[in-house]
């Protein structure tokens, strides 16, 4: 078992490879009362074409089924995995996003046993015929409810406006179509090739002692095989740099219209350093210009294109990137066309070394307080791991960074082809 | 276990410390307290809108989020919420301790100056706040109270309030009116934020890791007030006794139906039976394991979700469901079949046990989270009802099978309420 301190967090890590491949990290806290673990697979909606472990052919599965499979597996033969932790006095969950899925428990007592309940539990699937039907109708429940949802019609046209043919396009819950012609033999599929110990990792936060929860996760995953698994293969259509469609709108009801532009990011893989500095510098620079105190938002506010439903966010992946800034807005159009202006225009922006060093300063406050939470330390640990980096090497990391760096960044950042815009309003606006 | 707080009345003001190592911030929460009526609630609903957008020493908004930002990006949030019959105005500001900071310029000093400039030196100009401010956040607001009909489970809710509280103190939305936004002026709204600042009961509170008796030193020396009129303090309605059930369906443009129903329990916060009341509500529909959700979303594959939610100090309940509109009828029953089911006792003592454990669990990861600890301190002044966190798990872990029944019973159901598809039930 490896130990690491991480004196700018005052943290210790302990962490351990085992044999079948899984990575379970552990880090006590126990001056709280709660803990909290998760256990991640590198597989989300997006994984929808690959090779299927113990094969050499590429398929392609139905759009929805990592959710699905996610619902399922909670599922068992005689009972639902919910009773158990309940009886344990714990509270699980579990999510789904285009790049992970993740199971997750928090409790204040059982603590030994609750996590072996979350590890036997994901590593045990059981689906029938018949549960696999049953479940269709409380997914299409849950479809429908993001439907009626403008904000979520809003993120997902974006993205259906940013990307041709790369599967982030398509709802992480799939539609009520597709998910009605999964199949049981279709969830085994990607369970056994994307659950496998070497794809996951486990990380538990809180209450215990690091020792002894180690030697009971080694004892545990000793006892169970697993067929031997080579790199995963995975596939991803040829995705063109520019957007699909520079204008998409929705027709639905809304009292005031919502705009989002979409910042499309090149197709580049990055992974390790080199990801963790343009996720930070995209963030950094986002938050200096559009947060509530930046010189973008000033004008946007002054020219009265928004309110406070304004919001700005970005997710980058190692297999895709996408920025969105967004409002309820009476006037889409001008909106759209202003953020684009302004987006465009920080090409011959420079950031000065002052607002730089308090942009520092913002960010490594945010993580620190982010860390007060075992949820995000966990989480954000988990799918940073798939990237190749460490969350705890962060704060540090962003005392290094440079003027200079920020500004190349800033400079290279924008192009008119990788903006779109998604607008949603009412039907008789537009017919 | 236990949360150690150290309590200081000085100034007219009630100072809560909450010293504890669980976190790596310092959270400030100032607290300000008031009947709920619809006179005053449009501008209380507004103060938030209009403070956050800068002070006398930081005037523009840029420049109090450039200072917050300085200090390692300090978070400042202000906001609205009623509980109960009372209206509750909280400013809170968190910022990183110390500790884990490269430097330490007396952030902590500074953070305290910040929030006192914050509630105390708005930035004025003549007799109001600044006009171009003023008119631009009414406006925010008023498309606020607006969009609420966008988010229809938010939509729903409010609606049944309406309806079922009509007349009621309670039934007055927290985020205000529009028809009363039209009329206020800026200097009422101002004159109105002096005079609360005097008048209502005021509580400030920290929680982090720090040392109770220098940080009461630094607050008493900024936080000051001259006595506060007396009758101030909040009266609750008389309780509604003997309810018929009502139903109302209205239609909109949904997929998915919300359909919501109301009950009076009359079991106040500072009640005997409370702990009862809360037990019942994990039985049946607080959990993942309670009543409603396995017999409607997981035996009946009726909905997405289906939970109840108590409101402790004006003594409802509440459950809240998406469903297929063309369910209705049966989610309604089978929702009423879970009531009678409680009601008859049917349920184990091992079930019961297990509600009392996750109780006890949540109340433990609450008293966890920063702002958990706060607001959990907080129920109890609002609540006129204090005890030892042992005290307070002991009273639930005592709680017997018939005392769960006997609250059950005196759960009355008072309204349902669905928001459907155009077109209604018949649909699909």
């Amino acid at each position: 078992m490896n130990k690491q301190y991480f004196d700018t967090i005052d943290e210790t890590l302990y962490e351990e490879k085992l044999d079948n491949g899984l990575r379970v990290c552990l880090l006590p806290k126990p001056e709280l009362a709660k803990t909290y673990g998760v256990f991640m697979t590198n597989y989300g909606s997006i994984d929808q074409s690959f090779v299927p472990i113990g094969q050499t052919e590429a398929i392609t599965v139905p759009d929805g089924i990592a959710h699905f499979l996610e619902h399922k597996l909670f599922e068992k033969e005689d009972r639902d995995v919910f009773t158990d932790f309940t009886k344990q006095a714990a509270s699980p969950n579990a999510f789904t996003s285009f790049t992970e899925t993740a199971y997750l428990f928090s409790a204040t007592s059982n603590i030994e046993k609750n996590v072996l309940t979350l590890v036997d539990f994901v590593q045990d699937p059981y689906f029938s015929e018949q549960s696999v039907e049953k479940e269709k109708g409380i997914i299409a429940q849950e479809i429908n409810m993001y439907d009626d949802q403008p904000d979520w019609r809003l993120f997902m046209g974006t993205n259906k406006a940013l990307f041709h043919n790369h599967p982030v396009n398509i709802d992480i819950a799939g539609t009520v179509d597709s998910i009605y012609t999964i199949t049981k033999d279709d969830l085994y599929t990607c369970y056994h090739t994307f659950y496998h110990p070497e794809n996951m990792i486990l990380f538990v936060t809180g209450n215990f002692d690091a020792q002894e929860m180690m030697n009971l996760i080694k004892e545990n995953q000793q006892k169970k095989s697993f067929d031997k698994l080579d790199d995963i293969k995975r596939q991803f259509p040829e995705e063109p740099d520019t957007v699909k469609e520079k204008n998409l709108k929705i027709n639905m009801p809304v009292s005031i219209p919502k705009c989002a532009v979409g910042i499309k990011e090149p197709n580049k893989r990055l992974e390790g350093e080199e990801y963790l500095k343009r996720d930070l510098f995209v963030d950094m620079v986002l938050d200096h210009f559009f947060s509530t105190g930046g010189e973008f938002y000033q004008k946007l506010y002054d020219e009265d294109l928004i309110d406070n439903s304004f919001f700005f966010e970005s997710n980058l992946q190692t297999s895709f990137g996408y920025v969105s800034i967004g409002s309820n807005t009476n006037n889409p159009e001008t909106f759209s066309s202003r953020v684009q202006e302004l987006l465009l225009s920080t090409k011959d922006l420079e950031i000065s070394e002052a607002d730089f060093e308090r942009m520092k300063k913002k960010k490594m406050g945010q993580l620190l307080r982010a860390m007060n939470s075992l949820e995000f330390i966990a989480n954000q640990f988990a799918t940073l791991s798939f990237k190749k980096v460490n969350l705890f090497d962060i704060v540090p990391f962003i005392q290094k960074l440079t003027v200079q760096d920020v500004n190349a960044f800033l400079n290279s950042w924008i192009e008119e082809e990788r903006l779109a815009t998604c607008t949603i309003q009412n039907q008789t606006v537009d017919k | 276990m236990s949360v150690k707080e150290i309590r200081q009345n000085e100034n007219n003001i009630q100072f809560h410390m909450l010293p504890n190592k669980k976190h790596k911030t310092l959270t400030f929460a100032v607290k300000f307290r008031a009947p709920l009526e619809r006179e005053t609630v449009t501008k209380r609903a507004l103060l938030p809108y209009v403070l956050k957008q800068g002070t006398a020493s930081f005037p523009t908004r840029k420049e109090l989020q450039e200072e917050l930002a300085e200090l390692y990006g300090a978070v400042l949030s202000i906001g609205g919420s009623k509980k109960g019959e009372s209206h509750i105005l909280t400013f809170y500001l968190e910022v990183p301790n110390e500790k884990f900071l490269p430097e330490t310029n007396s952030l902590m000093e500074r953070a305290i100056e910040l929030l006192y400039e914050i509630v105390y030196k708005p930035n004025q100009e003549e007799n109001g706040f600044l006009k171009r401010v003023f008119n631009r956040e009414k406006e925010t607001l008023r498309q606020n109270i607006l969009s609420i009909k966008d988010d229809k489970a938010s939509y729903a809710n409010m609606r049944l309030m309406d309806e079922m509280c009509s007349g009621e103190r309670y039934s007055i939305h927290a985020q205000g009116y529009e028809e009363d936004l039209s009329e206020l002026s800026n200097q009422e709204l101002l004159t109105y934020y002096q005079n609360l600042r005097q008048e209502d009961e005021m509580d400030v509170y920290v929680s982090g890791d720090f040392d109770a008796k220098q940080m009461l030193d630094l607050l008493t020396r900024q936080f000051k007030r001259s006595s506060k009129k007396k009758e101030a303090s909040v009266k609750d309605d008389a309780p509604v006794q003997s309810v018929p059930s009502k139903e109302l369906i209205e239609e909109d443009q949904v997929q998915q139906a919300k359909l919501n129903i109301g009950y009076r329990t009359n079991i106040l916060y500072r009640d005997e039976k409370y702990p009862a009341l809360q037990v019942f509500n994990g039985m049946f529909g607080g959990f993942p394991s309670s009543k409603l959700f396995i017999n409607v979303r997981e035996k009946n594959s009726l909905a997405y979700y289906a939970v109840s939610r108590m409101e402790s100090h004006k003594g409802l309940l509440f459950v809240m469901s998406g469903i297929a509109p063309e369910d209705y009828d049966k989610a309604l029953a089978i929702i009423r079949e879970q009531m009678e089911a409680m009601k008859n006792g049917d349920f184990t003592e091992e079930e019961l046990e297990e509600t009392k454990l996750l109780i006890i669990n949540q109340l433990k990861e609450t008293l966890d989270h920063t702002q958990g600890m706060i607001e959990f301190m907080y129920q109890q002044v609002v609540g006129q009802k204090e005890m030892t966190i042992d005290e307070l798990f002991e009273g639930i872990q005592q709680v017997t099978k018939e005392q769960v029944i006997e609250v059950a019973n005196q759960v009355q159901e008072n309204m349902v309420y669905l928001l459907t598809s155009e077109g209604g039930e018949a649909d699909e």
